[in-house]
């Protein structure tokens, strides 16, 4: 493919951009339209639009925002996991001389777009609904401080997953790794359109990750329950607090980083290019000053997920809490003077290296804190093995094993020899499966009952934790093992033989984890069609804290009533005193649902694709119809209602907390 | 379980009840505050850009080439002066008083478009010498850093007017007071941005 000249009416975009001699993408776009198109027809068929615009698309409800954050995040899963297997697929294949089926601009493309969209699409996505659905409960909150604004957050990263999606059928995307090091993804080495659908999509998306991690500090900090003192805050919402915190101080230089790469690309600038004094090391600090906060983003709500869950299933208030709470904030100061262990081969010296490896070694002491809370909360206490706690006990052995493989890396003179190896590789999945992945299935399987209102099947649940746990063995120690012995990272081919058990062992790891995945989804779909039998009331799961004093699922306004915290875990609290709701119930006043914010997502995805190809008309157009019906959307002075008190009473009367 | 007969739970419930609705717009300045500080990372980043970059002429020009003192210090006085401005405004909002509001506010914009206006001149009057952002690093990081800034200004002038007409329609109301009290707290913030900006990009370089 080569540059075409720049139409007035269509930028670079040409026939010649659509993919249509690649048998997997034609297949794969296939896939998604027949899929899309059934999706379309089901849901004309059930009159199921008017009801899907006004109380999903436009809601500003914290807990519908927050499971559809999970939808995107499921279904960028299925997205990201499938490149994972065409890795997995040429890696098996691709030895002594044979080059497997993907070509090399085809699989640089794919290892890009699995790294970006797992992390930012799936990783994030999860997070953050988690965070969305159940921090405002956790604090006796009716919803977020600014719930329009998290309606619209939510659409800016549906318009970036968007993006990169398009960018399968419509062009290619990037080959330069999920950070974009320069000059590789500077305009002289990767002029296709493929880098700019990167910056874009990021950049849309994290608007919206930004705008959120706002909006969730000041819930925090505003909105707790009357009498909520910040020591008496659950320890999720701490860790969301931390989490917040990171994502304010961390994304606003992913930001820059990314708009100073797009000047480079779009203008010609040399902020770091080879030439004209630009500095492309510049770059990689200032991207792993992001990235580094970044993966502490996602790994320290889920502390929070299984603190919860440890808490309840063995039945004791957690171990700690005083310690839980300061190793949070320990890790949240750390994660900020890491950085460099990203790039020890750098050269920066014996001094400066010593300096990053220590502090990486110390994010170890508040780990182990935590690790022992949890394992302290458990002992004596009457543990129950439902699936949440299979999930987090799978996150304990697993997470525990990548983070001493991270203390290893965090020893200069290691990572000289493990650089850029698989042993990373290894390394840092360990640690997002192990502590991601199963902490956001501990979430998931936690917090289903209350979102829904009924528990999911215990035997596809079983099935998707012994597939996940044991695919991830098979999948990644062969990684380390690989990585020792000097395999780098990204190679779509390799000269020696010996290597390919490893890969083949790797690939069919991957397998269990696709069936594990299956599982989640059968799983799903079985609990959904037993709800009937599944059903459960308010507190499934004998609980502690606040959001499960709600229904199942709870009314929008959440509480009936505000309530007067007196201490830590509350609800149980609540519970040995017998408490049942007031009957006399009062109007409850609620912010109304507003469609602006899908508006300006679905122009900002517009300008998005429009900078992408260099269709300036279209560009200038959405941009300006962002910025207007963003003022526009001030003119609307009316954006309260009341709930009568008599729907109050309805709505309690119809399951009331048992 | 029984209905709670004690004085702990009910009673308690129903008072608060109507406090928590009527404190709906209380988070707004906090909110804002964060959002400045993430506004503020932003050119943290850009700083620091600068502080690497800002020696590498790349045999192009460089400051001493480049700036004009005086041309800086009259763009400068505009903007402090237009906090000043905005600060009066906000004390005629707080006596209530419409009119006079308006008038400082439309005062705020004038010395903003003004800044904006000398900017641009700097900026346009720079790339025509052949010292435009594609020339070096340096320049590459300066126009980065006072664009930017540049391009906050004119977001917030562009606040300025939709707000002028918003206290037009609605008057001094509380959602209004509000606004106005966040886009202050943007103004001068700006406004402390561009003392960083004068000092480390002009001054510095300058003596």
């Amino acid at each position: 493919m080569s540059i075409e000249t720049i139409s007035p009416l269509f930028g670079r975009l040409s026939l010649d951009w659509i993919p249509y001699q690649e048998p997997i993408l034609v297949g794969t776009f296939a896939a998604v339209a027949v899929g899309g198109f059934a999706v379309l027809v089901l849901m004309t068929y059930y009159g199921l639009w008017g009801s899907f615009w006004r109380d999903w698309v436009t809601s500003v409800d914290h807990k519908k925002i927050g499971i559809m954050y999970m939808v995107l995040g499921f279904i960028m899963m299925v997205r990201g996991f499938a490149d994972a297997l065409m890795m997995r697929a040429q890696q098996a294949l691709a030895a002594g001389g044979a080059e497997g089926y993907l070509p090399q601009h085809h699989f640089d493309q794919v290892f890009t777009a699995h790294g970006v969209i797992m992390i930012f699409f799936v990783a994030m996505a999860f997070v953050t609904g988690i965070m969305n659905f159940v921090m405002p409960t956790q604090i006796g909150a009716r919803d977020v401080a600014f719930p329009f604004l998290n309606n619209f957050s939510f659409w800016m990263t549906v318009a970036g997953a968007l993006l990169v999606n398009i960018s399968l059928f419509v062009g290619e995307f990037a080959r330069v790794g999920w950070l974009a090091f320069p000059p590789l993804s500077g305009a002289s080495f990767s002029t296709g359109p493929g880098m700019d659908y990167y910056l874009w999509s990021l950049q849309i998306a994290g608007v919206g990750t930004t705008l959120s991690g706002i909006n969730l500090i000041a819930t925090i900090v505003k909105m707790r329950a009357p009498g909520m003192k910040m020591m008496d805050m659950p320890v999720f919402t701490w860790t969301a607090l931390a989490t917040n915190v990171l994502i304010v101080a961390a994304f606003p230089v992913l930001t820059a980083t990314l708009a100073l790469l797009t000047l480079d690309r779009y203008f010609g600038m040399h902020f770091f290019t080879n030439d004209f004094g630009g500095n492309p090391m510049m770059y990689i600090n200032l991207i792993w000053i992001w990235g580094h906060p970044e993966v502490y983003i996602l790994i320290i709500p889920i502390f929070g997920v299984i603190s919860e869950v440890v808490a309840t299933f063995s039945g004791k208030p957690l171990f700690g809490y005083k310690t839980m709470v300061w190793a949070t904030a320990c890790i949240m100061v750390l994660s900020f003077i890491v950085w460099l262990h990203h790039f020890f081969t750098m050269g920066s010296g014996a001094n400066v290296n010593t300096f990053f490896g220590i502090t990486t070694m110390i994010i170890a002491v508040p780990t182990g804190v935590k690790i022992f809370n949890w394992l302290f909360t458990m002992y004596k206490g009457r543990v129950r093995l439902e699936l949440p706690m299979y999930w987090t006990i799978g996150f304990l052995v697993t997470f525990t094993i990548g983070g001493m493989t991270g203390v290893l890396l965090a020893v200069p003179p290691v990572d000289f020899q493990l650089h850029n190896t698989l042993f990373l590789v290894a390394h840092f999945h360990n640690v997002i499966i192990g502590g991601v992945v199963f902490g956001v299935y501990a979430a998931v399987t936690y917090w289903w009952p209350k979102a829904f209102g009924f528990k999911l099947n215990d035997t596809w649940g079983k099935r998707s934790f012994w597939f996940w746990f044991v695919g991830f063995y098979f999948a990644f120690m062969p990684l380390y093992a690989l990585g020792l012995m000097g395999v780098t990272r990204r190679i779509n081919q390799y000269p020696d033989p010996a290597w390919q058990p490893y890969f083949i062992i790797a690939a069919f790891g991957a397998v269990l984890i696709l069936l594990g995945i299956l599982s989640t989804f059968i799983g799903f779909y079985v609990s959904v069609r037993d709800r009937k039998a599944l059903a459960c009331g308010g507190d499934p799961w004998n609980a502690r804290t606040l959001e499960w004093a709600t229904q199942s699922p709870p009314a929008p306004y959440n509480f009936p009533h505000d309530i007067q915290v007196r201490g830590r875990d509350e609800f149980w609290r609540m519970k040995q005193d017998g408490f049942v709701w007031s009957t006399a119930y009062q109007p409850i006043h609620m912010p109304k649902g507003t469609a602006t914010g899908v508006y300006i997502a679905g122009f900002a995805l517009v300008f998005g694709f429009a900078m992408v190809w260099y269709i300036w008309w279209l560009a200038t157009l959405s941009f300006v119809a962002m910025v207007a019906i963003g003022i526009g959307h001030t003119f609307n002075y009316n954006r309260d209602y009341y709930i009568p008190a008599q729907d109050v009473a309805a709505t309690e009367a119809k399951g009331a907390v048992t | 379980m029984t209905p709670l007969d004690s004085t702990q739970l009910a009673p308690v419930m129903a008072v608060n009840d109507h406090d928590h609705g009527a404190d709906h717009g209380s988070p707004t300045q906090i909110g804002f505050w964060i959002y400045l500080m993430s506004d503020c990372i932003i050119f943290g980043a850009l700083f620091a850009t600068y502080a690497v970059l800002g020696g590498r002429y790349a045999g192009g020009p460089g400051p001493l080439d480049l700036f004009e003192p005086e041309f800086v210090a009259v763009e400068t006085a505009l903007l402090l002066f237009s906090s000043v401005t905005f600060g009066l405004a906000m004390l005629q909002a707080v006596k209530g008083n419409l009119n006079r509001t308006l008038v400082w506010l439309a005062v705020t914009g004038v010395l903003g478009a003004g800044f904006i206006g000398m900017e641009l001149y700097e900026f346009r009057h720079l790339i025509h010498i052949g010292a435009g952002p594609d020339r070096s690093a340096f320049l590459s990081a300066f126009f980065a850093l006072v664009g930017t800034h540049g391009l906050h200004v004119t977001g917030g002038i562009i606040w300025l007017v939709t707000l002028m007409v918003q206290i037009k329609m609605h008057g001094l109301i509380d959602a209004n007071m509000r606004r106005l009290v966040t886009l202050s707290m943007f103004w001068h913030f700006l406004d402390l941005i561009w003392i960083g900006v004068f000092s480390f990009v002009y001054l510095v370089r300058l003596v």
